[in-house]
């Protein structure tokens, strides 16, 4: 059969009206064990912000796992959520508060999935982040080893502070993020 | 040893999403990547997905599926139900997951201080709903039908009256947001986020039907749209692996 897809339309400007979530930003609370803030600005092809955009995240625990029914380990039972939404500030700016994601066991490096929507985009975006903390790892890692250098690097996230990551999405343009089709 | 990796989604058809450059709609010029997405083969992240029904039982408030219920009166505007099933594209439904709705009010007037055109607020209606859909896949909400309202892009411009949606799927590759719209609206033919769909058969497909069946005696007309997230590869595959 044909496949009868809804196509994609733009979130538009106005995407606070529906899409925010008091604490959408926690995936897991503020100050419990292991949690690391990841911190970023949306930036458009002129390098200024992008106000009416919303940055997504999907990941597994610090195990390695999900809590979900198509993980062919089995659901983890853990409750573990690994959603986090973060509308963009004035300035652009997102942060969400989570936990490092284990390695899944399957040659892959440790990283989070992420959605980009905003005014402008007819398609949602998405994009990966990893992390720093795990060279040997990404080396070895299917996407980041088949990128250019200065294209993988726009998928690791940078070490801030203790327990602080920034990951900035640049949408166009000189260090454009790199945007995955899945 | 080998590592068997779930079966992935099937991409969508050519044709079905719109290109992200596309320069009748002025903001994707500097918001579209220039540079051509890489292929990401489906691997557990992609085919897991937040199961948002799961320890967010307070997502969802009371009056999130009746939009107007939600402030002390009545909003003004034409009462309608509108309702649907979500379902992959294999017809299979999508049940328990979470539905988002944002839309402008019966004046085509949202709430937000980046509107202001001179469409009247009203201080009854938000916009704003949730629902989830239940076993069947099937969902519905209560609001009022939103009206056109003029925008920047070109000359004359307006968007047809539409509703925003949201929705997660069960997988992350399933994520879609889109618009709803209205059956003969005048406004289709010089609206470029609708035409920017590639196929015009796919276009189509956000338009909702009206249905008198569904429609509530003295008090709400009703319009059905169903929609259709991406299905699943048939065969899970192996691959070598260290």
């Amino acid at each position: 059969m044909s496949d009868l897809i809804t196509p994609s339309q733009t979130v538009g400007p106005f995407l606070s009206l529906g899409l925010t979530w008091t604490d959408g930003h926690l995936v897991v609370p503020e100050g419990s064990p292991g949690a690391i803030r990841i911190s970023g600005v949306l930036l458009d092809g002129a390098g200024a912000p992008v106000p009416d955009g919303v940055v997504e995240t999907w990941q597994a625990d610090a195990d390695g796992r999900f809590d979900h029914p198509d993980d062919p380990r089995g659901a983890s039972g853990s409750g573990f959520g690994g959603f986090g939404r973060c509308m963009t500030d004035d300035e652009g700016r997102f942060r969400i508060v989570t936990v490092k994601p284990g390695a899944l066991g399957d040659g892959q490096a440790p990283h989070i999935d992420v959605t980009v929507l905003a005014r402008g985009l007819l398609q949602h975006l998405t994009t990966r982040i990893y992390f720093p903390d795990e060279a040997e790892a990404n080396a070895a890692d299917p996407l980041l080893s088949s990128l250019p250098p200065e294209r993988a690097v726009t998928l690791v996230a940078e070490q801030a502070d203790e327990g602080e990551l920034r990951f900035d999405i640049r949408l166009q343009g000189e260090g454009e993020t790199v945007f995955l089709q899945v | 040893m080998t590592l068997a990796h779930p079966a992935g989604y099937r991409p969508p058809p050519e044709g079905t999403h719109p290109p992200l450059d596309y320069p009748g709609y002025k903001s994707t010029a500097l918001r579209a990547p220039s540079q051509a997405p890489i292929v990401l083969p489906n691997r557990l992240t992609e085919v897991t997905g937040p199961l948002l029904t799961a320890g967010h039982s307070d997502l969802i408030g009371p009056s999130d599926h009746d939009l107007t219920t939600q402030h002390a009166g009545e909003p003004i505007g034409q009462r309608i139900i509108v309702f649907g099933r979500v379902l992959d594209s294999d017809g299979r439904a999508v049940p328990d997951t979470l539905v988002e709705v944002w839309q402008a009010n019966a004046s085509g007037r949202y709430p937000h201080k980046n509107d202001n055109w001179a469409g009247a607020l009203d201080p009854n209606f938000t916009g704003g709903g949730r629902v989830l859909t239940n076993s069947k896949g099937e969902y519905s909400f209560t609001t009022i039908k939103p009206g056109a309202y003029p925008w920047g892009n070109h000359h004359n411009a307006w968007r047809p009256a539409h509703i925003h949606f949201s929705l997660f799927g069960r997988a992350f590759t399933q994520r879609l947001v889109t618009q709803m719209y209205f059956p003969d609206d005048p406004l289709f033919g010089q609206d470029p986020i609708f035409n920017s769909v590639p196929d015009p058969k796919a276009r189509q497909r956000m338009i909702s039907t009206f249905d008198l069946e569904a429609t509530r005696p003295d008090w709400a007309l009703a319009y059905r749209w169903d929609i259709v997230l991406r299905g699943r590869e048939q065969t899970p595959f192996e691959e070598p692996h260290e």
